[in-house]
This record gives C-alpha cells, structure tokens and sequence, in this order.
C-alpha cells in the first residue's frame, strides 16, 4: 500500500462540501503550501460566512470566524497584534464582493501584510443559489431567474483587475481549479502570495475559479467544463501585479 | 505619585487607555468624540501600539474583534450613530467570548440626528442593540476623573469576564476639560488568555475563535453559559452612588451629566425645604436593581431625570415594580434640563405648585 499523503495542516475529517466542489480542492492545496512553507505553528486564518464559515474544523492551526465581509478587518487586527505570523482570509465572492467590498479594498490600500484567498464560484452557495457580485450575464440564480440581466441587475465584479489598482496589493493572480492542471498552478500561486506575506511586502490575494455544480444545476464534469468554457472567458486567468517579485 | 492635569474628557479616556495597557485602537471619526481618536493617533504610537483609522465602523470593530481574539487588549469608540453601526460585530464579540472595550460617547438622534449630548442610546448599550440574547457591562462616567477611572475599569472587567465592556458618556462629558488625576502606574488584570489565537506554535492544539454553532443543543449551551456568567456579573459588579435617600421626599434616579445636574438641584431644593435624593447607576448593566427596589422603603416619589424620551426609567419602573410611583423627566434632542427645570418638575410630581 502507497503512503496516504495527507497534508499535515488539514484534518483528517469529512468535510461536508458537495460533490464536486472546489472548498476541498482549495482547502488541501492551503494546507499543502503550509506545509510546504513550515508555517502551521504560526499561520493564523479568518473562516468567512458562507459554505466555508467552519473550514477551522478542518485546518489544524489557530483561527477565528469572522462576520460576512469582514474578514480582512479581522486579518488587519490579527496581524497588528501578531506582526511575524501568517494571517490570511479565506473568502467567497459574496462575502469579498458584495458585502465586504470595503474591507478588501482598504485591506489592499493599507498594504496589510496579509494574504486572501478569494473563493470565486458566481453564486451565493450556502443560501440557495442567489445572484453574486460575480454572476456571470444571463447566468439563472434563484434571484435572477430568468438569467443575469445586466440592464437591471447589472455587471459582474472583475475584483483582481479591480485590486490590481491599488497600490498596496503588491501581488494578484486569478487561477482556476478545474483540472489538474489548473490546480498545480493554483497551487503555485497561493504559495507565491503566502511568501510575499512573509517577506513583508504587502497584501496579495489569489482569486480562485471555482465550481458549485449544486447551485448551479450541473454535473461536477459539467460544472468543470462550465469554469472553463464561460467562466474563463470572462474571467481572464493570469497574474495581474507581481509576477516580477522574486520571493 | 500621580499627576492632576486640565484635559478634555475625550482626551482622559484616551490617557485612561494608554494607562490600562491597551496598545490597540482602532477608529472611525464621528463628533463628539474625535479628540479621542485625534489623541489615539499620537500618543498610541508613541507608547509603541496601533492605531488605525479604519474605512468603517464595522470595520473598526471587527479590527477589535481579531486583535482582541489574538490575545490583546484592543478598543474602538464612536458616537451614536457610529454605534449603531458596531452592533454587528459587539455581537459576534459577545458570542465568541472576546474581551474588548468600546467607548460611545454619546449624541442625540434618531438617524443622523444632531451632535449635541443625549443619553439616549440607553436601550441600545443595555438592552441589546444586536442580535441574540447577550449582555454588554456597560459603565457610566459623570465626569473627567471617572472618565478615566472606568475606562481602566472597563479593561479589567472585559479581561476577567471575557465580556465586551461599554464606557457610555454624553457628548457633554467628552467635550468638557475637567481636572483629572491620572496614576502613574495603573496594575491591569492579569489572565492567561489560553483561548486565543496567537498560532499553535506547534506546542499545543488549534484554538479557534467562532459563534456560529449549527447544532441547536451545542448553540444551547453556550448560551447557557452565557447568561451563567452574566448573573455572576449581575451578583459581584454592580456600582452606583446613593445621597440622601433615606426618608427622601422624592428620589431622582440619574447617570452621567444628569446626575451632576441633579446634585445642584438636591442644594436649591433643600432651601426650600424638599428633601431630594440621588441615585446614581454607574454599573447601566448591570443594573443596580436591588437599589432601586429599596427606594420604595426610603421615599414616596421617583423620578428618572434622563437625556432621552425615558429609556432607563424602564429599568427603573422594573426594579420598584409598582410599591411607589416612578415619574420621568426628560430633555432630547441635545437640550440639557436647567436645574430649575428639574426643581419645578419636582413641585409638580409632589403636588407643589411651580413657582
């Protein structure tokens, strides 16, 4: 029998994500990266409000759950106080791009030494399937019916471009977790933006492609496909700041 | 030694805050209470702590909410309308069991309402003001010294309880410059705070810092213990100040700026031959009910003199359950009652004609 590689920073638990959803994928490569990094004794992390409000039954160092949105002024305060640990948010679209719009963008324009991972799936998971900031034009959610139309319900939030402006973001990648292969690179992403953390540069986020074949009234292969055939149009993969930081 | 200095009221919490050993706040600017902040913005770093000017209210307390669950002591004050805006996160910091301090100083409303002194967030501090079945020790200063002397309290009080302790002033007392005595060396409390997230250091288990519980029996019995650790509260912390109220004609129930106002009052009535009484809460929550109660056997006549269109008089009505009458009084909208206000509602409760 091959050794089970379990990432030391993740618990060996259930999780109670659906089938095909891509919190577990984005949870093991978190954990991987700590791993990888030896940081667990000193990584602190915010759970959002959303399908991932309890991840801190699933990692294996400190955290704390934060208020929707505002998990980034919960990371600010963390960070303040802990200066030489690591502190990151983990946060879904609704969480990052409705409600907590403020806190990212001002995390970012302090320069808080701290590192997002932005869940990006399109839709408001744990509520049902309402419209998110990032619901992509004629996308149907239980709150826009007959599909996303931007005339009333307006355009999709591009947040990395959006981020990418503001000074004190000193690195931001959008990646996708559909495939192997788009993992691996996901992966090497959030390790970059955790080291940018580290080095004290700056804030970094990574913002994640996801999938949530539930809402979105897929097959986990259909929902797959759905990332990269409409997803990734809209949401051009690729680093937007500090692809040139050598950490 | 000890240092007496004339300083404005909002810049005593602050001195009071530095003293306590709290080496992190974080504000949002809001009149009455911007010298606050302003001091905060100097003298934090210079004692070598964070101060940040966040983008929002909601954003300040939640600033609190992770630097106090990281094991520090953190605050944010604000002004009515800005406290409304913090009760998401006192909330949170109530269920999760964090210790912080907020300061309101208070200004009168509803909505945006006006930058004068009221007292009429009473209900919000006291009662709630977020969601769920929580309490806040919520302490009411009357004037410089207490400022400062509370604040320091409210720090220990929120250690020891693991509470969210409310300093509660009227924009009047903010604003006012006063002779305080500041103590060289303040003694905090000391607790080992074992539950927070400081990261494992791979020495022990995760701690994690939530209020969400799914389970409805787990949800149960945090809020058993809870409202366990509030009746200790409701036992062990009460304060308030009673004059003169034994075989009083009339007892006046009031905190803060009012209870200042009442003292006068207490001389001018006394030349004409009214015995007043004074009870002042500086415990709001807890409230000192047993007090109250035994007015009923002290007086004839109560009345709640209050900043507000009669919030605390509730409390006040609870506690001497109908044995005697419980009047109010009351000024909004900024307005301070004058002495002689008060003194002529004093003849009119007790039958008197008003001059």
């Amino acid at each position: 029998m091959p050794e089970r590689l379990h990432p030391k920073s993740l618990e060996d638990t259930t999780m109670h994500y659906c089938p095909g959803c891509s919190h577990g994928i984005a949870h093991r490569v978190v954990a991987e990266v700590i791993d990888e990094l030896g940081i667990e004794g000193k990584t602190i992390g915010i759970a959002p409000v959303g399908c991932s409000y309890n991840n801190y039954l699933y990692f294996t160092f400190d955290m704390q759950q934060a208020a929707h949105g505002r998990a980034p002024a919960v990371a600010t305060g963390i960070k303040r106080v802990h200066p030489d640990n690591v502190v990151f948010t983990y946060q879904g679209d609704g969480d990052l791009a409705a409600i907590g719009t403020a806190e990212i963008i001002h995390a970012a324009a302090r320069g808080e030494k701290i590192t997002t991972i932005f869940i990006n799936n399109a839709i408001y998971g744990m509520t049902s399937g309402q419209m998110a900031p990032t619901t992509l034009e004629g996308q149907v959610t239980t709150t826009s019916p007959l599909g996303r139309n931007t005339a009333l319900q307006g355009f999709p939030l591009k947040m990395s471009e959006i981020l990418s402006q503001i000074d004190g973001a000193v690195f931001v990648e959008r990646v996708s977790m559909h495939d192997v292969k788009h993992i691996l690179s996901a992966k090497r992403a959030i390790k970059k933006a955790f080291k940018i953390q580290m080095a004290g540069l700056g804030f970094s986020i990574v913002e994640v492609l996801s999938t949530c074949p539930t809402n979105w009234r897929l097959t986990p292969v259909e929902a797959a496909k759905w990332v990269e055939s409409d997803m990734m149009e809209y949401y051009k993969l690729g680093n937007y700041k500090g692809a040139e930081l050598e950490v | 030694m000890s240092k007496k200095v004339l300083i404005k009221g909002n810049e005593a919490i602050g001195e009071a805050v530095i003293r306590a050993g709290c080496r992190h706040y974080f504000g949002y600017p809001i009149t009455p209470q911007n010298e606050l902040t302003n001091y905060m913005s100097k003298y934090m770093p210079e004692a070598g702590g964070t101060f940040i000017q966040a983008e929002s209210e909601l954003a300040a307390i939640n600033m609190v909410y992770g630097a106090a669950g990281a094991g520090a002591r953190a605050m944010t004050s604000s002004s009515s309308p800005g406290i409304s805006l913090k009760q998401e996160g006192i909330s949170y910091i109530a269920g999760a069991e964090i210790p912080a301090v907020v300061v309101n100083v208070m200004r009168c409303g509803p909505g945006l309402g006006g930058i004068m002194p009221a007292q009429s967030d009473y209900f919000q501090a006291v009662k709630g003001g977020g969601h769920g079945d929580y309490r806040n020790i919520v302490l009411a200063p009357n004037n410089g010294q207490e400022l400062y002397e509370l604040t320091v309290k409210a720090f220990d009080l929120s250690d020891k309880y693991r509470m969210l302790v409310m300093v509660m002033a009227d924009g009047a007392l903010g604003q006012m410059m006063e002779n305080v005595e500041f103590r060289d060396e303040e003694t905090p409390y000391k607790v080992d705070k074992e539950w927070a997230t400081t990261g494992t250091g791979m020495e022990r288990k995760k701690n994690y810092i939530t209020s969400v519980y799914i389970n409805p029996d787990e949800l149960e019995v945090v809020n058993m213990r809870l409202q366990a650790k509030y009746r200790i509260v409701e036992k062990d912390e009460v304060l308030y100040e009673e004059t003169n109220c034994d075989g009083a004609d009339i007892v006046i129930c009031a905190y803060g700026l009012t209870a200042r106002i009442t003292r006068n009052v207490m001389k001018l009535a006394a030349e004409e031959g009214i015995k007043v009484g004074l009870l002042r809460p500086i415990t709001l929550w807890p409230f000192p009910k047993d007090a109250v109660s035994a007015l009923a056997d002290k007086t004839d006549v109560i009345m709640s003199v209050e900043l507000s269109a009669g919030q605390m008089v509730e409390d006040v009505r609870l506690a001497v359950n109908g044995r005697k009458p419980v009047h109010f009084y009351g000024r909004t909208g900024g307005n301070l009652p004058t002495q002689g206000e008060i003194l002529d509602e004093i003849k009119k409760v007790l039958g008197k004609e008003a001059e």
